[in-house]
């Protein structure tokens, strides 16, 4: 891909507000507008820009695709983990409001539920990142 | 063929927008979508989970189960990707 100052200079500066904002996307679910989808799939585009400007490469050497399976499990696990963590307190399933009842914080409701949205967040952001790979480079030499 | 894929649009369309009459205003709330489990939702929510944004609320507490199984719809396109356009490569 032939240099180009510009879009390598616009992405270096733009990509941390890109991560910032979906971060902020994410944690905010609970408060106003958000959730874990929109958000995972804002931090990944912040990946997919870098991958536009420095090649597969840049962004391979950071998260492999090792990493991208062990994320995109991870997100799925804190989810399931939130819902077996109800049965513990006498919930059923995913039955968040019975851990907040037994233990009596204020608010663990809403926290419990950052947390979940992290997982979708987590999950979202690692599949979008891994089908981008598999579409960057011509399927055979996966490392 | 042209001309019958004109009519059958046509033909569409116009019945959609004599639908259209029928439909309930807009933020009416005597209308069906707003009377029975909405009502219930918007009235609800807040009182039995203390988070003010009522989609999230909804998403993850009364409907946790079914954004589990989009989480995991999700998860499952990935793998499938993988497994058709990654050939050779471990997971």
């Amino acid at each position: 891909m032939k240099e180009n100052v510009v879009i390598r200079t616009v992405t270096r500066i733009l990509v941390p507000f890109i991560q910032v904002f979906g971060l902020y996307v994410i944690v905010h679910g609970a408060a106003g507008a958000g959730g874990g989808f929109q958000g995972g799939v804002a931090f990944a585009a912040s990946f997919i820009l870098i991958m536009i400007a420095f090649g597969a490469a840049e962004v391979r050497r950071r998260i492999d695709n090792r990493g991208i399976m062990c994320y995109s499990v991870i997100g799925i696990c804190i989810y399931c983990g939130i819902g077996l963590l109800c049965l513990l307190y006498a919930g059923n399933f995913l039955e968040l409001n019975v851990i907040e009842a037994a233990l009596g914080i204020p608010h663990l409701h809403g926290i419990l539920i950052d947390i979940v949205e992290a997982g979708i967040g987590i999950t979202v952001m690692a599949v979008m990142i891994s089908i981008i790979y598999d579409m960057a480079d011509d399927g055979g030499e996966s490392s | 063929m042209k001309k019958k894929a004109l009519i059958a649009i046509l033909f569409i369309g116009i019945v959609l927008f004599w639908a259209v009459e029928d439909m309930p205003a807009y933020g009416d709330p005597t209308s069906p979508a707003t009377q029975y489990t909405g009502q219930m939702y918007v009235e609800r929510t807040y009182p039995d989970t203390g988070i003010s944004n009522i989609v999230t609320a909804i998403l993850i507490t009364y409907r946790g189960f079914d954004t589990l199984g989009e989480v995991v719809v999700i998860f499952t396109a990935g793998i499938s990707v993988i497994l058709l356009l990654r050939r050779g490569g471990r997971l």
